[in-house]
């Protein structure tokens, strides 16, 4: 019996980008392994133990099935870790809640299919199970997954900066994006990536989540004026948060906005829809 | 003969995404042989909707970790093909780069991390860190040279951030590109012995002739843009792609099929080869000699040393464009401008590690996107994979059930599916029951 912590990977709606970057971390840090064991990594090992004590969880919950899955994951495992942006809060995958899920199964599989696959609207996971720690981004930062799982291996419970991204960014001393005309969500955006999207000259687009004292109007106010309108600054903002903007208003963000496509009643052969004989 | 074989591999390890085989025989007859996918659905090209064209690329991106820059690149090229954009000479090597720095990454993982094992014996690349030390090193040492080529270019490879519409957001200085010739050049050896290596495994002689779909260029190995060129003798504009694809719903089923001229069709590494091994690098041809390729060649299992000789050829391209961009220098240019007009489409294609990659969007006047479509790799993939195991399943029915699973399995990994990738295709039910 090995008396090291074993830990296990597991994969819900998602690109599987952060488990990779998990595996890029590897590279860097082979002495990770000396230190846990890996007893279940679908994307990179055939094993599949089932005795853990750390779960990560990468992706949303996107479908009833996925549940019991969580369930069984939480009732296992002492610490559940939800791994990058989709886990964390929905991400990319809640962007399809603005519409009826109908209407996106039509789209994409067409009146034939639609039914084939059964989806609901995306949820981070700690709508469903409790999450002891978080490791945000999208993907996650391989250096934050390194400091995260150092300090749950000495028992320490890792914290997330409440500080927006623009702090970072002012220490990498970045000129301001938003003051070149290059959007940029840094101000709302909760801190941890070291600004690395700004210092690549492009703008934050909140992929962290939003920091405590987010203020969305001074934010929409910057945006206006880069002229961008209502929409697009909604669409700006749920790219990765739609959940979060939707559980804060209380409605689906943008759902007004483009009036054609909420409706569910789609021609047979849509744009993405596969042909139907 | 064995009368009744069961083979259910829930959830195929060491791909990317979720998938089953599943074989059943009764009374000596195949009565059941294919691949599930599993995978949730993701309805990326419903999201797309009513989204400003800028935001496409980094939406796509998302759709699969490991063809991150390829997804972006293939979105790129449709919005800039919509919107009428001119890129400019630099900003073709620059991306060239990056692609590149993707299809090592990904080659690299999938021929050491995750088709080795399977030759070597052990579940995972894990027990290999102590039992062959150099060979993983040497991967890792690989792959951290793909990832730090596509940091310097593009910020990160998963997922990329500075590849914008017309251009780039941020420059590597000509030093970086300096730092990176000398890291490629010292690589060779590690190439080198990367050839070495897969030139010993025994891979299985099994093989299928098919139709191959590839992107071809009149005297290059390019993988971004071009026609659509298929072994079968045709030859495509990319706005016709979907007469190639041909994705469609099987009367009393729910499979989706690509089919062009055949039942069929492989796309990949092996169908790039077939196509285009005469525009390979000449150390790439040899090391597909030393490989035993020789085309045409119908081998799927042998689609994973395609893909060594694509590293070679990847290097030696990186090595060649490295030096172009050092002689001209870098000019710290703004994104091209794009022309708005109503109902705009583009249609946008790159051959990603795993094959052809189509984006089809439809751009309002006001920027934001009315219409997308993608279409995968891997999706256009699975009707082949599934004609290969009903081929193979009879030749190996005398061995044993593990035998015939790892052999399967091992033939649904050579093709490197990509399942999350696949946000366009149905349950797969190949079996006409």
């Amino acid at each position: 019996m090995s008396a090291k912590p074993k830990i296990a990977f597991f994969d819900f709606t998602s690109c599987e980008g952060c488990q990779l970057t998990v595996i890029d971390a590897l590279q860097t840090h082979l002495g990770l392994l000396d230190l846990v064991e890996i007893v279940q990594f679908r994307e990179a090992m055939s094993e599949k133990g089932q005795n853990y004590q750390i779960a990560f969880v990468e992706g949303s919950c996107t479908r009833k099935s996925d549940e019991a899955r969580l369930l069984a994951i939480r009732e296992q495992a002492s610490a559940v870790v939800a791994l990058g942006a989709c886990a964390h809060l929905g991400g990319v995958n809640s962007m399809k809640n603005r519409w009826p899920i109908e209407n996106v199964q039509t789209y994409v599989y067409g009146q034939n299919g639609k039914d084939a696959y059964e989806s609901y609207p995306a949820r981070p996971i700690s709508a469903v199970i409790k999450v002891d720690a978080v490791i945000p981004g999208c993907p996650i930062d391989r250096h934050e997954f390194l400091r995260v799982v150092q300090m749950m291996l000495q028992g320490r419970t890792p914290r997330l900066p409440d500080y927006p991204l623009c702090v970072e960014c002012k220490l990498r001393e970045n000129a301001c994006l938003n003051t070149l005309g290059i959007l940029c969500l840094g101000p709302i955006t909760r801190a941890g990536c070291e600004a690395i999207c700004p210092s690549y000259g492009d703008g934050c687009e909140g992929c962290r989540g939003w920091h405590p004292e987010a203020n969305f109007d001074y934010m929409r106010e910057i945006l206006r004026g880069h002229g961008l309108s209502d929409h697009e600054i909604d669409a700006r903002f749920t790219m990765f948060n739609h959940y979060q903007m939707e559980q804060m208003s209380g409605h689906a963000p943008l759902s007004e906005a483009v009036a054609p496509v909420t409706d569910t009643s789609l021609p047979t052969s849509s744009f993405a829809a596969p042909k139907e004989d | 003969m064995p009368e009744n074989i069961k083979v259910n591999v829930h959830h195929v390890t060491r791909v990317e995404g979720h998938g089953n085989i599943v074989v059943d025989v009764r009374d000596g007859t195949l009565e059941k042989c294919e691949l599930q996918i599993v995978e949730t659905p993701r309805f990326f090209e419903a999201m797309l909707r009513g989204r400003p064209y800028q935001q496409a690329s980094h939406i796509t991106s998302r759709i699969c970790g490991i063809c991150a820059v390829g997804h972006a690149t293939a979105s790129l090229r449709a919005t800039e093909r919509a919107l009428q954009v001119q890129l400019s000479e630099q900003t073709k090597l620059l991306r060239r780069l990056a692609f590149h720095g993707e299809i090592l990454d990904s080659h690299i993982l999938h021929v050491y991390m995750l088709v080795a094992p399977d030759f070597l014996g052990v579940g995972s690349v894990i027990p290999l860190a102590t039992s062959h030390p150099d060979i993983v090193k040497r991967a890792l040492r690989m792959k951290k040279f793909s990832g730090d080529l596509c940091q310097t270019i593009v910020g990160r490879h998963t997922h990329p951030i500075a590849m914008t519409v017309g251009g780039f957001t941020h420059f590597a200085t000509v030093q970086e590109l300096v730092e990176l010739r000398e890291r490629a050049e010292a690589l060779i050896a590690d190439v080198d012995a990367t050839v070495e290596l897969f030139g010993t495994l025994p891979w299985p002689a099994f093989e299928r002739e098919t139709e191959f779909i590839a992107l071809v260029q009149p005297d290059d190995y390019g993988l971004i843009d071009g026609k659509i060129g298929s072994s079968d003798g045709y030859e495509l504009e990319l706005d016709d792609y979907r007469q190639v694809t041909n994705e469609r719903l099987a009367p009393h089923s729910t499979a989706k099929h690509a089919a062009f001229n055949r039942d069929s069709y492989m796309v990949g590494a092996l169908a790039r080869y077939n196509l285009k091994h005469q525009h390979l690098s000449p150390r790439a041809k040899a090391a597909a000699a030393h490989l035993g390729l020789s085309a045409p060649c119908y081998r799927p299992y042998l689609n994973s040393a395609a893909q060594v000789v694509e590293i070679v050829h990847c290097i030696d391209d990186v090595i060649q464009v490295l030096d172009t961009l050092i002689e001209r220098g870098i000019e710290r240019e703004d994104p091209a401008p794009v022309t708005l007009s109503p109902h705009a489409r583009g249609v946008g294609a790159c051959d990603v590690p795993r094959g052809i990659l189509f984006h089809e969007y439809q751009i309002g006047e006001d920027g934001l996107i009315e219409e997308a479509n993608c279409v995968i790799p891997t999706g256009q993939n699975l009707a082949n994979i599934d004609r290969d195991m009903r081929a193979l399943v009879p030749s190996i029915l005398t061995e044993p059930e593990e035998q015939i699973t790892l052999k399967l399995e091992m033939l649904v990994r050579a093709y490197d599916p990509c399942i999350s990738c696949s946000t366009h295709f149905l349950n797969v039910e190949f079996t006409g029951k």
